[in-house]
């Protein structure tokens, strides 16, 4: 039985590494230097995360790019439920990942007040290689991952 | 997402009513009488939207497919940098500036130091003025290829995007050069540049411009006589100029109206009254229009740029009056007048007199001001700009009346709107 879950994990953990789709959702500055990512210069596409998707519905990984303000957090709470477990969430720059140099009423201090996340990147903004390392630290995460103990499975049983 | 019209007529409408809030009576003076007894209907778009280039929530009114009202919602970005300013030294804020238009960055360290130069009278030497016309016409260009990018891919041609990034790159890394960031370099400071030139950034730069003409051509035989991209933009989103003027317009987006006003020429700063180049003037006011003076805007700026290499002197790149700017590193070792002059400026800064200022600068998206109230002390006692993009936001409903809701991706998109540059 350990066999053949740990062998369906590795088969499943590289699928979902090999083709994720992240959700095209950006905020502020952080948002450009994602876009240089995806362009020609660093191609995103050679980890297989070209595909932005435009739904929630779609996506597996949100990269929260920018400053989340108080007037957009409540959004940026629903897109997070909108999308389908397996998903993931990486806080892209100072301000998704504390707040920033914004200590102040509008900018809510770090996107993880409202999101569970799994890498943070340094940065006002990260490099385009700083958000390649980023993902690349996602896809070991996931790589670590068993179905067993998948969250969705938790809640289903 | 539709918003129901009629409160609780359904089970879907109850549910709707959880995420919307207020209700259609709210509205009433702002959509037409048609919308309160469902005749047309109420769609929300954004603030997630792919086309609304950030996080802009439009309320849009139709009628099938055709807008009847076009109401923005803005302050989703909403960062309190006027606020945050106003708790820093002058120095620090044009840290903070950069933050507000994050595709020139270059322009708003410019109008924050114009105001500040103007505020205490410290003086910009010659060298200083020109490379900081050379970075903001750089900025201009790297600006302008962000646009036509994403203009272009929001209307379906992906390809102008992956070429517009790859020369955009060569900007960013000659401004890393420069400033040490990409994008948020703060290389302005009040009284010049923070370093002068590195040794290898003309040679760059001069590669760059031989490079970069013969790519706006290649945009251009994308684009420029595509029928497929003259159907989508021309007639679409006309502006006469009178209601341009009216609505605050300014930049490449009221010039597409053939209005001659851009601040380079009509209050020069920086010494671009020495420059010579044309401002380029639409005559239709549509989405074409505004697009085909951003492609010519790429030329010129190459021009000035040119004659900027040509004309930059020698001298000091920042200005030497030590109660305004920290001596360089080297003399801390040597003098104890600099050490203090150094000490006080990064603890205390400098203090500047009660008064107020106005400055404004041609940013690639048009005119961005600077309003700055001095205290007497070391902080303002307030800081306000005025932005392009909140002004061509405020126009949009008159841009898309009557257009169909497929032609408001190509009418946002061409009066190059960014969010931090409205929101702040």
């Amino acid at each position: 039985m350990g066999v053949v879950t740990t062998t369906l994990d590795t088969a499943v953990n590289w699928a979902r590494t090999g083709a994720m789709w992240p959700l095209l959702f950006g905020l502020a500055c952080c948002a450009i230097e994602m876009m240089a990512t995806q362009a020609s210069d660093y191609d995103l596409s050679r980890f297989g995360m070209e595909l932005n998707r435009a739904s929630p519905r779609q996506s597996d990984l949100i990269i929260v790019a920018g400053r989340v303000t108080r007037k957009m957090a409540p959004v940026v709470r629903q897109l997070y439920d909108q999308m389908a477990s397996p998903k993931w969430v990486i806080a892209m720059g100072d301000c998704a990942s504390c707040g920033g140099v914004y200590n102040n009423y509008a900018v809510v201090q770090g996107v993880d007040e409202i999101i569970p996340v799994d890498v943070y990147i340094a940065g006002c903004p990260p490099r385009p290689e700083q958000l390649i390392h980023g993902i690349l630290t996602l896809h070991e995460k996931i790589k670590g991952d068993s179905l067993r103990n998948a969250v969705y499975v938790k809640e289903l049983a | 997402m539709a918003v129901s019209h009629v409160e609780g007529t359904s089970v879907g409408a109850v549910a709707q009513e959880s995420t919307w809030e207020g209700n259609v009576e709210e509205l009433r003076g702002l959509v037409s009488d048609r919308a309160l007894t469902g005749e047309t209907m109420l769609l929300n778009m954004g603030p997630h939207h792919p086309s609304t280039h950030g996080v802009l929530r439009l309320l849009l009114e139709l009628d099938g497919e055709q807008i009847v009202t076009c109401l923005p919602d803005v302050g989703f970005l909403h960062t309190g940098i006027e606020k945050n300013i106003e708790a820093k030294t002058y120095e620090k804020g044009v840290t903070l500036t950069d933050r507000m238009d994050y595709l020139s960055p270059m322009s708003n360290n410019m109008v924050f130091c114009l105001a500040i130069e103007k505020l205490v009278d410290l003086d910009v030497p010659a060298r200083a003025q020109v490379i900081r016309v050379i970075c903001l016409e750089l900025s201009r260009i790297s600006s302008h290829l962000v646009w036509l990018g994403t203009h272009a891919l929001d209307l379906g041609a992906m390809s102008v995007f992956l070429y517009a990034f790859r020369e955009r790159e060569m900007i960013l890394n000659m401004f890393e050069m420069l400033s040490g960031q990409r994008l948020m370099g703060s290389y302005f400071r009040p009284g010049g540049v923070w370093r002068d030139l590195t040794p290898d950034f003309l040679p760059t730069l001069e590669k760059f411009l031989d490079y970069f003409p013969a790519k706006i051509d290649d945009y251009e035989s994308l684009l420029t006589n595509n029928p497929l991209w003259i159907d989508r933009t021309q007639g679409i989103g006309v502006v006469e100029p009178e209601d341009a003027l009216a609505w605050g317009m300014s930049g490449p987006s009221l010039r597409g109206s053939g209005v001659n006003w851009d601040i380079r020429k009509a209050m020069p700063y920086s010494g671009y009254e020495q420059y010579d180049f044309h401002v380029p003037l639409g005559e239709h006011g549509d989405v074409y229009d505004r697009f085909f003076i951003r492609i010519l805007e790429l030329r010129e700026s190459v021009k000035i740029i040119r004659q900027a290499i040509q004309k930059l002197p020698g001298g000091p790149f920042r200005s030497q009056n030590r109660k305004f700017v920290p001596p360089p590193r080297a003399e801390l070792g040597q003098s104890m007048e600099a050490v203090i002059h150094h000490f006080k400026l990064w603890t205390e800064g400098f203090s500047a007199p009660d008064a107020e200022v106005y400055v404004s600068v041609e940013s690639p998206r048009g005119e961005i001001g600077c309003y700055l109230h001095g205290t007497g002390g070391n902080k303002p006692r307030r800081v306000h700009f005025k932005t392009p993009s909140y002004m061509h936001i405020g126009a949009l409903p008159v841009m898309t009346k009557d257009h169909f809701i497929a032609d408001l991706v190509a009418i946002i998109g061409s009066v190059d709107i960014v969010l931090g540059d409205c929101d702040r």
